[in-house]
C-alpha cells in the first residue's frame, strides 16, 4: 500500500534506482589510482631531475597536482572527471582543490574580498576544521603517552 | 467564475493563450523536443557574463518572442506574473523593472510554471486584467549555486537527482479568440510524506501530483480517457512509476495518457540522472512543444501538473523533510463557437 503517508519512505523503496556499488568501486578505484599514479611520477621527476629528497619532494608534488586540478576546474573538466570517478576524485588534494576553486569562480561576480575570500571555503572549511581539531586532539594524545613512558 | 468543488476553477468566459515564447539552453535545443523551442542558445551563458545574467536574458527572449507572435507591446499588458528559483526571485523582479508592467511576483518552486497561468487565467476571467503575462524561468547553473554546490565543483551525479532545465517560457493570457484555451484549473495542496533527501525530488513530489492529479477528476467528474495528455512537471524516472502507482492503487489509471516533462526534454543518453527538472521543464514543454500541438489540433484536451518541492538549501541539513505542491491547469484546442 503506498497512499500511506506514514511509512511512504519505506514503501517506495522498491521504485528506487540500485546503487551500483561495485561499479562506483571499481570507477573510483581506476580514477583515484590514476591521480595518484601521477603524483607518483611527479615525485619521481622531482627527486630526479631536481635533487629533492623523498621528504621534501612532498611538497612540490601536492602542489603540482593542485595546480593541474584547479587549472581543469578552471576550464570546465574536473566536475566531468569526477562525475564518473566518484570519490576517487573527491578524496585526493585535487578533489580538495577543486572545490576551493569551484566556490572561488563561483563567487567571482560578488567581488574579491566578499565573494572570493569569504567563500573560497564554503565546501573546504569543513575539512581544515576537521583536520586541526584531530591533528590537536592527536597531538595532546602523543604528547600525554610520551609523558608517561 | 465558478468554483467547482473544493480545488478547481472553471473559468466562465473563454480564456485564450494569445500566444506564447520560449528561449532554452544548448543541452534542451540537443533533446528530443528540439525544434518546439523559440531560441535555442549555443552556450550556457546565453552570451552574458555571468549565470544570473543568463537566466535574465532566457526570461527577456522567451517574453520578446511572446509579445511579437501575439503582435503586442509590454505597454498592452495590465499584469506581470512570473517567478523563478533564484533567491527572492530576482530574475523575474529584474525583468519586470525594465518591461513595467504591473508586477505580481510567485514562487512555487517549479510549479510557478501552472500557478502564474491559473492565476493570469483567473484575474482575466474575472475582469482585472485583459491581458496578463505569465513567465517563468530557470537555468541549470543558478539553481545548482542556489540549492546544491557551486557550478564546477565535481562530484557523483545521484541517480535520484533531477536535472535543472536551462529556459524560459512566456505565455499571454486574454479573452481575445486564440488557437488555445485555457478551461480549468486545479489549486494544489501542500503535501509532505516525509521525503527529507533534496536529491530525491521525485518520491517527494509524487504524492502531491498524486492528490492534485485525483483532486482535478473528482472535481470535474471526469476519466482519464477524456485527455489526449496529462503531463507533469518534473517527477522523473523515478517519481512516474510512484506516481502511477498511488493512482492505480485509488482506482485512477493515467498510465496510457501520462507523460513527464522532465523526461520528454532530454533523451535518455543525455548526462541529465533522473530527468530534467526546475521550473522552465514544464514551462518550455507546455509553451513549446504541447502548445504547438494544440495549436494545431493534433492533441484537443491536455491536463497539464506542474510540481513543486518547497524546500530551500538550509531546510534538508536541519532535518526538515520536504512540503512539496502540484498545480494543474486544463489546456484545450480552441474550437468554433466556444461561449
Amino acid at each position: 500500500m503506498l497512499n500511506d503517508p506514514k511509512n511512504y519512505s519505506e514503501n517506495i523503496k522498491p521504485f528506487q534506482p540500485k546503487i551500483p556499488y561495485f561499479m562506483n568501486c571499481l570507477k573510483a578505484f581506476l580514477v583515484g589510482g590514476f591521480i595518484c599514479l601521477a603524483g607518483q611520477c611527479f615525485q619521481t621527476l622531482y627527486i630526479s631531475l631536481f635533487h629533492f629528497t623523498k621528504q621534501t619532494a612532498g611538497d612540490p608534488t601536492a602542489a603540482t597536482l593542485i595546480l593541474i586540478s584547479s587549472l581543469m576546474t578552471g576550464f570546465g573538466f574536473y566536475d566531468k572527471l569526477a562525475r564518473f570517478g566518484g570519490a576517487g576524485s573527491i578524496v585526493p588534494v585535487t578533489g580538495f582543490a577543486n572545490s576551493i576553486t569551484s566556490a572561488a569562480l563561483e563567487h567571482k561576480n560578488e567581488g574579491v574580498v566578499l565573494g572570493i575570500a569569504t567563500n573560497l571555503f564554503s565546501l573546504a572549511g569543513a575539512v581544515i576544521v576537521f583536520g586541526v581539531v584531530s591533528a590537536a586532539v592527536l597531538g595532546m594524545i602523543r604528547l600525554f603517552i610520551e609523558q608517561i613512558f | 467564475m465558478s468554483k467547482v468543488r473544493k480545488q478547481t476553477w472553471r473559468f466562465d468566459h473563454p480564456i485564450y493563450l494569445a500566444a506564447t515564447g520560449t528561449a532554452v539552453g544548448p543541452l534542451e535545443a540537443r533533446g528530443p523536443l528540439s525544434g518546439n523551442f523559440d531560441k535555442a542558445y549555443n552556450s550556457l551563458n546565453c552570451g552574458e557574463k555571468d549565470w544570473i545574467e543568463a537566466e535574465r536574458a532566457l526570461m527577456r527572449r522567451a517574453i520578446s518572442y511572446c509579445l511579437a507572435k501575439a503582435g503586442k507591446q509590454e505597454g498592452d499588458m495590465d499584469l506581470f506574473l512570473a517567478g523563478d528559483l533564484t533567491d527572492q526571485t530576482v530574475t523575474s523582479n529584474f525583468i519586470a523593472k525594465e518591461n513595467r508592467v504591473p508586477f505580481i511576483g510567485m514562487f512555487g518552486a517549479c510549479s510557478t510554471s501552472m500557478e502564474t497561468l491559473a492565476a493570469g487565467a483567473q484575474l482575466v476571467d474575472s475582469g482585472y486584467a485583459d491581458n496578463v503575462l505569465c513567465a517563468v524561468s530557470s537555468h541549470n547553473a543558478t539553481a545548482e549555486r542556489q540549492f546544491r554546490n557551486p557550478t564546477e565543483y565535481g562530484g557523483p551525479l545521484n541517480l535520484t537527482q533531477t536535472f535543472t532545465v536551462t529556459g524560459a517560457g512566456a505565455a499571454i493570457v486574454t479573452k481575445e479568440r486564440g488557437k488555445v484555451r485555457v478551461c480549468e484549473a486545479t489549486i494544489g495542496r501542500v503535501i509532505d510524506w516525509g521525503i527529507g533527501d533534496p536529491n530525491n525530488l521525485g518520491s517527494a513530489m509524487a504524492p502531491a501530483a498524486a492528490d492534485t492529479i485525483w483532486t482535478h477528476f473528482q472535481d470535474t467528474g471526469r476519466v482519464p480517457d477524456d485527455y489526449d495528455l496529462i503531463v507533469t512537471g518534473d517527477l522523473s524516472s523515478v517519481g512516474t512509476p510512484i506516481l502511477k502507482e498511488l493512482l492505480i492503487e485509488k482506482g485512477l489509471d493515467i498510465s496510457n495518457v501520462h507523460q513527464d516533462c522532465g523526461l520528454m526534454i532530454y533523451s535518455s543518453d543525455q548526462p541529465v540522472g533522473a530527468g530534467g527538472s526546475g521550473c522552465a521543464c514544464s514551462a518550455v514543454v507546455t509553451y513549446g512543444y504541447l502548445y504547438k500541438r494544440l495549436a494545431e489540433g493534433s492533441l484537443k484536451r491536455v491536463l497539464v501538473v506542474a510540481t513543486g518541492a518547497l524546500l530551500n538549501k538550509a531546510t534538508p541539513k536541519q532535518k526538515d523533510t520536504i512540503p512539496c505542491i502540484a498545480h494543474g491547469v486544463v489546456l484545450e484546442t480552441a474550437k468554433e463557437g466556444d461561449q
